[in-house]
């Protein structure tokens, strides 16, 4: 006999019709699944009852693959060929990892440099695709045990920040576990979702997202039933495990305060005290002290008591850590505390009192807490998934996808054009008209980009392609005009016509995965700390871009009228030439602009001369009478 | 006779009900479809029609069309769980068959 669940009035699914779509919260530390259930939002337990499924994979010996609780338990025994934290590495290629000598994993670069990383396990090269297709697959069993039939889809969550090759790489997974993805969705919009604040017709909502150990604090603004992230920021080595390592020192302190002789702790004695720890900062949530009591493997007693005065005392540092964030969030957002209308908790580690004390003091306002903020995404998921898979019936929610960063291509002297900004909303077409830089011109190589920055080397590059067969004209006078397009599904395509004999040139961009070194939250965030130096930059690749096209014309020029000056005027010009093309490998943008209006001014004369030989020869033979004046 | 629900249905029900923050109560309903001809439908009620009936159990208001009413007088609606499923159970005494499923039946 099935079990049914309670349907919206008239939306009762004929049998085996049922539309089972789940929300999927693949978190770095631990990933949820969560439904919709006779019209209420549930995270999906395992047979133990755990909601929690740990984002740890284990090969084992025997070929088998071990996902969560299992493959964590192992971790330490077996660290090469258990992966833990695999969300770290989606998308990036071996040289965007910089910290790999912290990581136990065996990498292996990609076919070439920018090509996704692999490891390398005893079951094989593994790729971060591959390995988290394994937690989602662990998922989808859950669910579809729970619900008692296939799933129609899925909307999985990812961090805000996270760029197209991340994006694809987590829709990659999906697929290869068998999941029909719905949509990605931003982690702090599903969150606000869970909360209903889609509700509202608009407002400014604040998610602080402090988890087991990744901070994240996003801005959000909806308006029209959309969702915009107004600015992102954190601390990708911050979160709860750094509470827990507080507690561990002070236990040690005490411990070494009672011993005369103190041997430093085995492997076994050091995850014993951190469990310790965790279950002590568990406890204080509700409680005013926590006892600590556990023997160590050398048969040595540990007893302590922390009090919760001195919890908040020891990780007020890390309090305060995590406001610095928020703070830049808020100025890069140009919010005040004034325009926040909400401000919701994610993650475990937002159950201790000091982080909501911290929270509502910060931002004057008590934070949302009643649902579990550990669920909370994965909830939100479940929602968006459930009108997706069209189980709702009226015209609810659809939330519409935003680009997570700027789309442009580059200019002359390696500048950034945005074409489409961030934040705007899918699907979009955007078109802008570009020129030809020199005389003759007849192919543009048009070099598609991703990013905030102004200067491409600072940028993602996503695809290259040239546009020939422009008809040959004087600089600036061909008309290209190049469309950018994103579509509903993400997918970017770029064209580029020539607009006087219509050629035409296109490409479908493809995100590679691979990102230029550092994630994209740095890119972001960088956008803003980097604006005055991007300023300059942009300032100094167009003075030079400016005195190159200078030059260029100067020498076209005494190339083939140099005959009109003596031998110390060419001196004289060429000198200024060579003065200027020196000062164009530096760094003056000021100095370059000097030596350009020095070198315009000193070939005044030959300009003027050059008219003048122009307008002889124009003239040469005709009889005035003969001309039309 | 009537229809009924089991306490632990009449209280998942309230939930439901609170969760999402409007309705008046719980129709139970059939419809002709399925492979055996007859499933059952099970939706919240936002308004109720004149010719429904109307039943109450453990405080919740369980409606029923006439059409439906001949099929399922008698059930008992019970909440139970099946491994990691869970969900409402018609316990319906007319029911002669159904289909392997459990999702449609014959009377």
């Amino acid at each position: 006999m099935a079990l049914l669940q309670i349907s919206e009035p008239g939306m009762s699914a004929a049998p085996h019709q049922h539309k089972l779509a789940v929300g999927i919260d693949l978190g770095t530390t631990n990933s949820l699944v969560a439904t919709i259930r006779s019209g209420m939002s549930t995270v999906l337990q395992d047979e133990h009852g755990h909601a929690l499924l740990p984002s740890v994979v284990r090969y084992l010996p025997n070929g088998e693959i071990a996902v969560g609780h299992e493959a964590l338990a192992q971790q330490s025994k077996d660290p090469v060929n258990t992966i833990a934290s695999v969300k770290r590495l989606m998308g990036r290629s071996l040289q965007d990892i910089v910290d790999r000598a912290h990581i136990p994993y065996h990498f292996v670069a990609g076919d070439d440099t920018q090509s996704m990383l692999q490891i390398e396990t005893r079951a094989g090269l593994k790729n971060p695709v591959e390995i988290s297709a394994e937690i989602l697959k662990a998922l989808k069993v859950r669910a579809e045990k729970a619900l008692g039939g296939e799933l129609t889809g899925a909307v999985i969550t990812v961090p805000a920040y996270f760029d197209d090759a991340q994006r694809q790489a987590t829709k990659d997974a999906a697929r290869l576990a068998g999941l029909h993805v719905l949509r990605l969705l931003n982690e702090p919009t599903a969150a606000a979702v869970a909360y209903g604040l889609d509700n509202a017709s608009e407002g400014i909502f604040v998610i602080y997202d402090l988890g087991g150990g990744t901070f994240d604090i996003s801005i959000l603004r909806l308006s029209k039933g959309v969702f915009e992230v107004m600015a992102t920021n954190g601390d990708s080595a911050l979160g709860g495990d750094d509470f827990d390592h507080r507690i561990y020192c002070w236990i040690l302190d005490q411990v070494r305060a009672n011993t005369q002789q103190f041997n430093p702790l085995n492997e076994e004695d050091t995850r014993l005290l951190l469990t310790k720890a965790r279950q002590a900062k568990e406890w204080l949530t509700d409680n005013h002290e926590a006892e600590i009591v556990c023997k160590l493997s050398n048969g040595h007693l540990v007893e302590a008591t922390l009090s919760a005065s001195t919890f908040v005392e020891l990780t007020q540092h890390l309090v305060i850590k995590t406001l610095s964030p928020t703070r830049k969030a808020m100025r890069d957002a140009e919010l005040s505390i004034e325009d926040i209308d909400g401000v919701v908790l994610v993650g475990g580690a937002t159950r201790m009192p000091q982080i909501r004390h911290a929270v509502e003091e910060y931002f004057k306002q008590e934070p949302l807490t009643n649902l579990d903020p550990d669920k909370v995404v994965a909830l939100g998921a479940a929602i968006q998934a459930n009108v997706l898979a069209g189980n709702r019936s009226d015209d609810d929610l659809l939330l519409l996808d935003v680009t997570p960063l700027s789309l442009g291509l580059e200019t002359m002297g390696g500048l950034v054009e945005k074409i489409i900004p961030r934040n705007s909303t899918l699907p979009i077409a955007r078109a802008q008209e570009f020129t030809t830089f020199k005389d003759g011109q007849t192919a543009m190589s048009i070099h598609v980009v991703q990013g905030e920055r102004e200067l491409v080397s600072d940028c993602r590059s996503l695809a290259r392609f040239e546009l020939r067969g422009i008809p040959p004209m004087a600089a600036g006078g061909a008309r290209i005009r190049v469309t950018f397009q994103i579509d509903a599904d993400g997918l970017l395509s770029v064209s580029a016509r020539e607009q006087t004999n219509g050629v035409e040139a296109n490409v479908v961009v493809k995100p590679a995965y691979g990102l230029s070194e550092d994630a994209i939250m740095t890119m972001l965030q960088s956008s803003f700390s980097a604006a005055e130096s991007d300023k300059q930059a942009r300032a100094l690749r167009e003075a030079i871009v400016d005195a190159e096209r200078l030059i260029d014309a100067i020498e076209v020029a005494l190339a083939k009228d140099g005959a009109l000056l003596s031998t110390e005027e060419q001196q004289a010009i060429k000198a200024e030439l060579q003065a200027l093309k020196t000062l164009c490998q530096g760094q003056d943008s000021h100095a370059i602009h000097q030596a350009s209006e020095a070198l315009n001014h000193a070939t005044e004369a030959f300009a003027a001369r050059r008219m003048d030989a122009s307008v002889k020869q124009a003239l040469a033979g005709q009889d005035l009478n003969t001309l039309d004046l | 006779m009537a229809i009924t629900l089991t306490e632990v249905a009449a209280k998942r029900v309230e939930k439901f009900l609170a969760n999402r923050g409007k309705g008046i109560g719980l129709r139970l309903g059939v419809k002709t479809t399925g492979c055996s001809g007859m499933a059952y439908t099970l939706e919240f009620v936002d308004e109720m029609h004149p010719e429904d009936s109307a039943f109450d159990s453990y405080g919740v208001k369980v409606i029923v069309d006439p059409k439906s009413l001949a099929y399922i007088d008698g059930t008992e609606l019970d909440f139970t769980k099946e491994g990691l499923n869970e969900g409402f159970k018609f316990n319906n005494p007319n029911v002669k068959d159904e289909c392997g499923c459990g999702e449609s039946f014959t009377v």
